[in-house]
C-alpha cells in the first residue's frame, strides 16, 4: 500500500469526525431547550404542582391509541386546597424522601431504577389501595410500616426506611403529581383504580 | 533492571507506576461488585436474607457504584499506563497525581463506608450533601462529587500537558477531546431538582452519554494502543479506524439518547429520533469487530501477550453483543413500551458493561502483569496458562448464563407484568411468582457463583503469571521479524 487511497486517508476521517460530533451536539442542545417547554413543571406534558388539589385518572385514549391521564375535578389530597407554591413545596420533600431513601435502587419511577419491586408511575392509582376513600391514609401507613404488611405470596417486603408522617405525607403528593405526567402511554393497559362518583358512595 | 520473571516496579515508566496503583484498586473493587451482586441476586430467591440490615436497595447500590468505579479506575489506570510511551515525554505533573490518586481512594472508602453503615438519611438536603442522592448509579454524596471533579481535572491535566509537552498522536488528540467531554458530561448530574421528568432528562445526559459515547471512544483509544502494543499493527493503521470509529459512534450515539425520552413525559418527536439513531449505534460496534478480527488475521495472531490479546478480542465480541444486539432488540419504541424497566434492561446492562468494559480492563492488567515482571513471555506454552484460559472460560459462561436467564425472566415479565397485566402492583407480583421467573432467578444465581469462581482465578492468576517464565518477549520476536 504506498499510493494511498483518498477513503482511506486519517485527515478525511479525522475532518469527519470533528463535523459529525459537533453537528450531533448542536442538534442535541437545540432539542434539549425545546424538550425543557415541555417537561418543566406546568409545561406541555409535566402538570404544575397543584395538580394534585385534583382528581386525576388513567384512561385509553381511543383517537391517540395509547393510555393517557385524564385531569378530574377538584379532589385535594389530604382534603386541603394548596397553592402552587405550597404544593410544589409538598411535591419537593417527597421528591427529596424518594432520594433520601433511595426508593430507586428498588423500585423503578418512570420506568427507570431496580426491578425489585412494583413500578411507581402510576401508584397512585394502584387498584391494590382498595378504593379512593381510604388511599390516602393507606399509603401513609403503608409508606411509614412496610415491613409489617406483606402483600405477596414470595415474602418479598419493603423495608422500614425511618420515614416519619410528614415524609410519608409529602411522598404521596409526589406520587399523584408524578401519575399526571404525561408519559406517552407507559405504562401500557394500567387499569387505574375506580374514582367514579359510585364508588364513592359505598 | 529485575531479573526475568521477578515483580519488580522498576520495569515501569513512572506513569505505569501510578498505573499499577489505580489497577491494584479497581481489582479487589470489582471482588466486590461480584460479592454485593451476589447478595443482591441470593435476596430474589431469599427475600428474608439480611432484610433491614442489608436491604437489597444497599446492596445493590454498592454493586454499581463499585462497578462505575474499578471501571473508572480501570480506565485511567490505562490511559496513564500507555501516556508516556504514546507521548513519548514523562507524566508532567506526576507528583500532584499521585496525591489525587490518594485523595480519590480515601474519598471512595469514606463513600462505601457511609453506603453500607449509614445507608438512608432524613428528607433533607443534607442528606444529599453528605450520605448519599438516591440516582441509581451516581449515588455519591455531593460533597464526593466535588471531590471526584477536581481529581479528574488533575488526571485532565496531567493528560494534556503530556502530550503538550511531548508529541500529539491521533490517538492522544481523541483521547484528550474525549475525556473533556467524559468530565464535561458529569457536571450534568450535580443537581437537585423537584421535577422527576427534569431530574431524569439529565441523569441520562450522564448515564447514556457516558456508556455509549464518550467510554467507548475512551476505549477505543485504550485498546487501539492494544493492538498497537500486542499485535504490532501500523499506527496509521489503527488511527483511521479510530476516526472513523469515532464518527460513528458519536454520529449514533448522541441523539441515541433519544431512546431513553420515550416514556417519561418527554415529546413524541423523541420516539422518532430515538428510535432512528440508535437503531444505527451497533454499527460502530461492527466495525470494531471487523478491525479487531482483520488486524488479527494479518498477524496471524502472533503476539506477545496471549491472554491480553485474547480478551480485546473478547471486548470487540462483547461489545457487540451486549451493546449491539442486546442493546438493539429493545431500543425501538415499539418494543420498549412493554420492555422498559424489566428484567430485560438487566439482562442487556449485563453484557453490556461486561462485555464493552470488564473486558478492556482486565486485558490492561494483564499487559501490566507482562511488564511488572520484565516482559516475560506470555505467549503459546506459559507456565501455568491453563489458569487465565479456565478464568476467563468461567468469567464468560457465568456472565451469558446471567445474561440468559434475565433475558428469559425478562421476556416473562413484559409479557405477563406489563402487556397483559398493565403492570399494576398485582400484575407486578404475578410475574415474579411465575415458575419461569423463579426458575431464572435461580440459574442467574447460579451462573453469579462461576463468575465469581472465574474472578477467584482471575485473581490468582494475575498475581502469579509469568512468574517461573526463564523467557522474554524479546526472544519471540526474534524468531519472527516484527511487523513494521
Ligand atoms: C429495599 C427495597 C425497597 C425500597 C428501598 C423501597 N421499597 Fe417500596 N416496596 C418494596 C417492595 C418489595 C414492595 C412490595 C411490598 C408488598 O407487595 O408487600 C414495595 C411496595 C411499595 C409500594 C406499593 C406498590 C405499588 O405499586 O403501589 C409503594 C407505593 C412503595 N413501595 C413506595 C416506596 C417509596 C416511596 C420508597 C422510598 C421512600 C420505597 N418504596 C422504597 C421494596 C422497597
Ligand atoms: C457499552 C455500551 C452500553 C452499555 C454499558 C449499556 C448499558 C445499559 C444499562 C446499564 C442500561 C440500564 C440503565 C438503567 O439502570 O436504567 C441500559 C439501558 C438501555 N440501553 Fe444500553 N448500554 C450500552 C449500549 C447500548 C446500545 C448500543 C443500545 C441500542 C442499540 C442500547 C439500548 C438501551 C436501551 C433501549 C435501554 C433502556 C432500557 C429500558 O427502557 O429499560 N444500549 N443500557
Ligand atoms: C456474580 C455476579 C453478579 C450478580 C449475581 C449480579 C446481580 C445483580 C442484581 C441482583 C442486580 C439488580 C437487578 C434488579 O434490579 O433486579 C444487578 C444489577 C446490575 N448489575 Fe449485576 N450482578 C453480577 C455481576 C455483574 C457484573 C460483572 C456486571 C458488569 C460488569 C454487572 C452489572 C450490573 C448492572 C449494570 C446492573 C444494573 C442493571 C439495570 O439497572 O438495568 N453485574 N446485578
Ligand atoms: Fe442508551
Amino acid at each position: 500500500m504506498t499510493t494511498e487511497a483518498w477513503w482511506a486517508s486519517p485527515s478525511l476521517w479525522r475532518k469527519t469526525a470533528v463535523w459529525i460530533t459537533g453537528g450531533s451536539f448542536v442538534i442535541l442542545v437545540f432539542l434539549t431547550f425545546d424538550t425543557m417547554a415541555y417537561i418543566s413543571a406546568g409545561g406541555k406534558q409535566v402538570p404544575g404542582y397543584s395538580i394534585i388539589n385534583q382528581r386525576v385518572d388513567y384512561q385509553y385514549d381511543d383517537e391517540k391509541k395509547r393510555y393517557l391521564p385524564v385531569i378530574g375535578p377538584e379532589e385535594p389530597l389530604f382534603g386541603k386546597m394548596l397553592t402552587e407554591e405550597e404544593a410544589k413545596a409538598l411535591v419537593s420533600k417527597g421528591k427529596l424522601t424518594t432520594q433520601a431513601k433511595n426508593c430507586m435502587q428498588c423500585h423503578t419511577l418512570l420506568g427507570n431504577g431496580a426491578y425489585y419491586a412494583p413500578d411507581l408511575t402510576k401508584a397512585w392509582l394502584d387498584p391494590w389501595w382498595g378504593n379512593k376513600e381510604i388511599r390516602e391514609q393507606q399509603m401513609v401507613d403503608f409508606l411509614m410500616n412496610p415491613q409489617d404488611r406483606l402483600h405477596n405470596a414470595l415474602g418479598r417486603r419493603m423495608p422500614n426506611l425511618n420515614i416519619t408522617e410528614e415524609e410519608a405525607r409529602a411522598t404521596v403528593a409526589f406520587l399523584k403529581w408524578m401519575s399526571a405526567i404525561n408519559t406517552l402511554g407507559f405504562p401500557h393497559n394500567f387499569k387505574a383504580i375506580d374514582q367514579s362518583a359510585a364508588s364513592a358512595q359505598q | 533492571m529485575a531479573a526475568l520473571g521477578v515483580f519488580d516496579t522498576a520495569n515501569l515508566n513512572s506513569g505505569q507506576k501510578l498505573a499499577m496503583k489505580y489497577f491494584a484498586v479497581a481489582l479487589p473493587l470489582f471482588g466486590a461488585q461480584i460479592l454485593f451482586g451476589l447478595l443482591a441476586g441470593l435476596q430474589y430467591l431469599i427475600p428474608d436474607f439480611l432484610f433491614q440490615v442489608l436491604d437489597f436497595s444497599v446492596n445493590r447500590t454498592v454493586h454499581l457504584n463499585a462497578m462505575i468505579v474499578w471501571m473508572l479506575y480501570g480506565f485511567i489506570g490505562g490511559v496513564y499506563w500507555m501516556l508516556e510511551d504514546e507521548a513519548q515525554h514523562p507524566v508532567v505533573g506526576l507528583w500532584l497525581g499521585k496525591l489525587i490518586f490518594w485523595i480519590l481512594t480515601i474519598a471512595v472508602a469514606i463513600v462505601v463506608l457511609v453506603y453500607l453503615l449509614i445507608q438512608i438519611g432524613p428528607a433533607e438536603m443534607s442528606t444529599i450533601w453528605f450520605i448519599m442522592e438516591g440516582r441509581e448509579y451516581i449515588e455519591a454524596p455531593r460533597w464526593a462529587d466535588i471531590g471526584i471533579v477536581v481529581s479528574v481535572l488533575v488526571f485532565f491535566f496531567n493528560v494534556a500537558a503530556t502530550f503538550s509537552k511531548g508529541r500529539y498522536t491521533g490517538i492522544g488528540g481523541v483521547l484528550v477531546l474525549d475525556l473533556l467531554a467524559l468530565f464535561g458530561i458529569y457536571l450534568a448530574g450535580m443537581f437537585y431538582t423537584p421535577n422527576i421528568s427534569v431530574d431524569q432528562f439529565w441523569w441520562w445526559w450522564v448515564i447514556h452519554l457516558w456508556v455509549e459515547a464518550t467510554w467507548e471512544v475512551l476505549v477505543g483509544c485504550i485498546m487501539a494502543y492494544m493492538l498497537i502494543q500486542t499485535l504490532g499493527v501500523r499506527r496509521k493503521i489503527v488511527e483511521t479506524w479510530l476516526y472513523i470509529e469515532v464518527a460513528l459512534m458519536f454520529g449514533s450515539g448522541i441523539l441515541g439518547l433519544g431512546h431513553h425520552y420515550f416514556w417519561i413525559g418527554t415529546p413524541q418527536y423523541w420516539l422518532t429520533i430515538g428510535g432512528f439513531f440508535s437503531a444505527l449505534e451497533p454499527i460502530p460496534l461492527v466495525a470494531m469487530v471487523v478491525h479487531a478480527v482483520f488486524d488479527s488475521g494479518v498477524h496471524k495472531l502472533r503476539n506477545s501477550n496471549h491472554p491480553a490479546l485474547a480478551w480485546t478480542i473478547g471486548q470487540a465480541a462483547g461489545n457487540f453483543f451486549g451493546a449491539g444486539v442486546w442493546g438493539f432488540m429493545h431500543t425501538l419504541p415499539q418494543i420498549n413500551l412493554y420492555t422498559h424497566g424489566t428484567q430485560w434492561t438487566a439482562s442487556h446492562g449485563h453484557l453490556a458493561f461486561f462485555g464493552a468494559y470488564s473486558t478492556a480492563v482486565i486485558a490492561f492488567f494483564y499487559l501490566a502483569a507482562q511488564k511488572s515482571r520484565g516482559n516475560v513471555w506470555m505467549s503459546g506454552n506459559i507456565v501455568g496458562g491453563w489458569k487465565w484460559k479456565w478464568s476467563m472460560a468461567f468469567l464468560w459462561i457465568g456472565m451469558i448464563g446471567m445474561t440468559m436467564a434475565l433475558l428469559i425472566a425478562g421476556y416473562e415479565q413484559s409479557q405477563i407484568e406489563r402487556a397483559v397485566g398493565g403492570s399494576t402492583w398485582m400484575a407486578y407480583f404475578e410475574a415474579q411468582s411465575h415458575p419461569w421467573f423463579m426458575q431464572a432467578m435461580t440459574w442467574r444465581q447460579i451462573s453469579g457463583y462461576i463468575f465469581g469462581l472465574g474472578y477467584i482465578l482471575l485473581v490468582w492468576d494475575l498475581l502469579t503469571i509469568g512468574k517461573r517464565e526463564t523467557r522474554s518477549v524479546s526472544e519471540l520476536h526474534a524468531e519472527q521479524p516484527q511487523p513494521a
